[in-house]
């Protein structure tokens, strides 16, 4: 019997909004299919089961808020048969204590006054931002008092599952998100930042020539090429593509760069790209254009926020030469990329001008020293050199 | 067979391209000679986009070298224009 938990989809998420199942009750599900819709403070995100077997029974109800962790539904997995001692739905006690739904606001309502609503601050802010109206609520507060839970309750019932969050709710939250991972960061992670200058000459010529033969719909932008060889020079030094979990970095096997794309409201997220090692460059670009075009139409899946093992952020596009990034934990490093310029370069005694490239690294000291993200940089620069090997 | 297009027509199919790329973008103020990127804040990947869509709409190859050509509504109406008649 395997649990289905409400996913951690972001370093500081701590609760999430069902919104709604994508599975029945006696349906079988595999590995990686959807199971449900989550609403976060980022986006609504497809959660995928880390299990394939039949759905025994879901626990949480549209609309209701669950903590990280919670157990949503129950399981059964292939091959295993159902609990010998009962079948669950006639089990009195639950499998798992039911998740503590919504956190009931117990502050009091102001003293009542004539024809006043008693109405907790909190729960008169979400009302309003759902467009209820409070005063045909009875409220189970004190003294009848209008609860957050009320507000919620009343949400569900009159849209059948919890109305997704407003924009600019949403982009208020997303920024309080970000500002929680951010500070994490720079509290907990020593940073130590590097950075050297890449000659893209090759590159861009290799890319031109090669955009020329691919059809419109297929053509690579170069920020495909900078993470492929992200990806390929992090199996040169692994140790940089790592998870910091209580108290040590553990390795990861495979390659998920997580690539920041800011969203037009405002905000950014940084969804993986999985195994980017392993994919040619037209494959990358096409799940890179998936995956921009999903971020920013809020239909991430819940492995893609999940999983990146190392974090990729180009700013070249608003013109700036330097990117000295934050970590975003648990991950171990980060590689920034400014803008291509034409500068001045010394070759075979010459000065030339070359287009080039500022890569800078930030890196978490706990794991890596300079000697190392030195050597990664140094092999991205080798890479980007041999275009056509990527 | 390319059919004459006017150029209200062309014009309106370009803005209903870049109003599904960049849906909160306000194309209907857009001015005509000032570059897409600088207006409706779209960045590489966006303007990819919009290419190959210009590429489906109109049936038009756009080699890479003709990108800066179509940066403006005025010379994606020229480029269309020129390559349709």
């Amino acid at each position: 019997m395997a649990e289905f938990l409400m996913p951690t989809l972001g370093a500081d998420m701590t609760d999430g909004i069902l919104v709604q199942w994508k599975k029945k009750e006696g349906d079988r599900i595999t590995k990686g299919e959807i199971i449900a819709e989550v609403d976060t403070e980022k986006a609504a995100i497809d959660v995928e089961s880390h299990t394939t077997g039949i759905i025994e029974r879901l626990i949480t109800r549209p609309g209701d808020k669950v903590p990280v962790g919670a157990v949503m539904a129950i399981i059964r997995e292939e091959g295993r048969p159902t609990t010998s001692v009962a079948s669950p739905r006639t089990i009195t006690t639950p499998l798992a204590p039911p998740p503590p739904v919504h956190r009931i606001e117990s502050i009091a309502a102001a003293p009542s006054q004539a024809g006043r609503l008693r109405i907790s601050p909190a729960a008169r802010k979400l009302a309003a931002e759902r467009g209820i109206d409070a005063s045909t609520l009875q409220g189970s507060g004190p003294e009848g008092a209008i609860t957050l839970a009320d507000i919620e309750r009343a949400t569900t019932a009159t849209a059948g599952v919890a109305k997704p969050v407003g924009a600019a709710d949403r982009q208020g939250r997303m920024r309080q998100t970000i500002a929680a991972a951010m500070a994490r960061s720079k509290r907990e992670i020593p940073h130590y930042y590097l950075s050297t200058t890449i000659d893209m000459g090759r590159a861009i010529t290799w890319l031109k020539d090669s955009n020329e033969q691919r059809p419109v719909t297929e053509r690579l932008l170069y920020g495909v090429l900078l993470i492929k060889a992200v990806a390929l020079a992090l199996r040169r030094v692994p140790e940089l593509n790592a998870l910091w979990k209580d108290g040590e970095a553990s390795r990861s096997e495979r390659i998920h760069i997580g690539t920041a794309i800011s969203l037009r409201q405002g905000g950014l997220v940084a969804p993986a790209l999985h195994d980017a090692d392993r994919l040619s460059l037209g494959e990358l670009m096409q799940n890179f254009q998936d995956l921009a075009k999903r971020a920013r139409a809020g239909s991430l899946r819940s492995s893609e926020l999940s999983d990146p093992t190392i974090t990729v952020t180009s700013l070249g596009e608003q013109g700036v030469e330097t990117v000295f990034g934050v970590i975003y934990p648990p991950q171990v490093a980060l590689v920034g990329f400014g803008k291509v310029v034409e500068r001045p370069w010394v070759a075979d005694g010459a000065v030339v001008p070359r287009p080039v490239l500022m890569a800078s690294l930030s890196a978490d000291h706990r794991v890596t020293d300079g000697h190392r993200g030195g050597l990664f940089l140094a092999e991205i620069d080798r890479l980007l050199q041999e275009p056509q090997s990527l | 067979m390319n059919t004459p297009l006017s150029e209200d027509e062309m014009r309106s199919r370009i803005l209903r391209i870049l109003g599904e790329i960049a849906p909160e973008a306000d194309t209907t103020s857009l001015r005509p000679d000032v570059s897409f990127r600088d207006q409706l804040d779209l960045d590489s990947m966006d303007f990819l986009n919009f290419v190959a869509a210009l590429h489906k709409e109109f049936h038009i190859e756009i080699p890479e070298a003709d990108y800066p050509k179509y940066m403006t509504l005025n010379g994606c109406l020229a480029q269309l224009s020129a390559a349709r008649s």
